[in-house]
């Protein structure tokens, strides 16, 4: 009975898995960092997302005050701080994340403001879509450990 | 693979203190055997993973936040002689490009000015696949250019390649070909590969499935990854990373 929970909590994770696959959420480098997880770092993969998620939400809140101002002029700031997301972005695998932070870099590089302010909602859905899939993954992973630890009993 | 010995239970704590600008002390003389990485990124999340990278790969590491602080770590950021150098030691420097302040590439520069280190193999990291930038730090004397983000695979090439050097210093009569022994070097132009036509993830239902890198299903699974790379690294051949010749990013020195 346990067993099969365990079966099906991995079946839900694969098919989300799947999921943000097909749809490019995610790409072979948050695979990467999986590899990266062993017993000597068991939380590697949870605690650098964790990070990531930080990291991001300060770069775009910063972002968001920077262009709410209305003497806004500092491109070249945007752009830095694009950089930025496009860079931790693609290195945990956040693909589509950092394809639209490409797509805001280019409006910012035309000196578009308009189109600073339309990429930078689009890059602000996103990436809360993306946190909340990963929120998913990380509560039917905790709850298959359980559900696991339960069926065999040290 | 050699694996991290210290079991890190406060990860995030620590990786905080080691990659938020600061930086570890020197490893101890005792340490000489073990391979020291110098790693520089402004990128808290980056440092991180590189830093892992590395670990999971035998070497010691320490990361620092801009090419100024490694300048600091290696003594070189003032004319006079750091007391430290004596103790100091450092098999390989890896560094990000593009950084505020001071690039990788005049990080590079400096390095190769100092009779200190000019010795050590630097290796630059970068998002963008430009070949003009590639050539520029080659010609610099960068020993490698590594497409971010960095793999696995591009690491544990390194890091053969710098236990081969190890070895042949330590043994006399060794007549071992080693890579810059080898023919000219003839630096392939990296093939720009979008993901998109890679070829597609499979998710297998096979929990035995011991290829990690293409399946999902062992995504967070708590057994150690079945690492089907060589663990010998004097023996692997750097040319053996079925990733490196799928990807073909990063143009190596092979």
């Amino acid at each position: 009975m346990l067993g099969l929970g365990v079966d099906r909590l991995q079946a839900d994770i694969n098919r989300l898995l799947a999921s943000l696959f097909h749809q490019g959420v995610l790409d072979e480098h948050f695979l990467q960092l999986q590899q990266l997880q062993d017993e000597t770092s068991p939380n590697f993969v949870y605690d650098v997302i964790n990070i990531y998620f930080d990291e991001s939400e300060k770069l775009l809140r910063n972002l968001r005050l920077l262009l709410v101002d209305r003497e806004f002029s500092d491109y070249k700031k945007i752009g830095l701080h694009l950089n930025q997301l496009v860079g931790s972005s693609s290195s945990i695998g956040a693909r589509r994340v950092r394809n639209v932070c490409v797509a805001f870099r280019s409006a910012s590089e035309l000196s578009n403001r308009p189109g600073c302010m339309r990429g930078l909602e689009v890059v602000e859905h996103e990436y809360h879509y993306l946190k909340n899939m990963m929120h998913e993954l990380f509560q039917l992973e905790q709850q298959r450990l359980l559900a696991a630890g339960v069926r065999y009993p040290v | 693979m050699g694996r991290d010995g210290g079991v890190s239970c406060l990860m995030r704590a620590e990786m905080n203190m080691m990659s938020v600008g600061g930086m570890e002390s020197a490893p101890a003389p005792s340490d000489l055997d073990e391979v020291h990485v110098l790693a520089v990124d402004d990128s808290l999340v980056d440092r991180i993973v590189i830093e892992r990278l590395l670990r999971i790969n035998s070497c010691k590491v320490t990361a620092v936040d801009s090419g100024w602080r490694a300048l600091e770590f290696l003594g070189l950021d003032n004319d006079k002689a750091s007391a430290q150098l004596d103790r100091l030691k450092v098999d390989l420097i890896i560094t990000d490009y593009c950084m505020p302040g001071m690039t990788g590439y005049e990080l590079l520069k400096k390095i190769k000015e100092s009779s200190n280190f000019r010795e050590v193999p630097v290796v630059i990291m970068s998002s963008e696949n430009v070949l003009t930038r590639i050539d520029r730090c080659l010609e610099e004397g960068a020993q490698d250019f590594l497409l971010k983000p960095v793999k696995l695979a591009d690491v544990k090439r390194l890091r053969s390649h710098l236990a081969t050097k190890d070895d042949v210093k330590l043994s006399n009569g060794n007549k071992r070909k080693l890579p810059q022994d080898s023919d000219p070097v003839t630096i392939t132009p990296p093939l720009t590969i979008s993901t998109e036509s890679s070829p597609p993830l499979t998710i297998s239902h096979d929990s035995s499935d011991s290829s990690s890198s293409s399946s999902p299903v062992e995504m967070f699974s708590s057994s150690p990854i079945d690492d089907d790379e060589d663990d010998d690294v004097l023996t692997s051949s750097p040319e053996e990373s079925p990733i490196r010749r799928q990807k073909m990013r990063s143009p190596g020195l092979d």
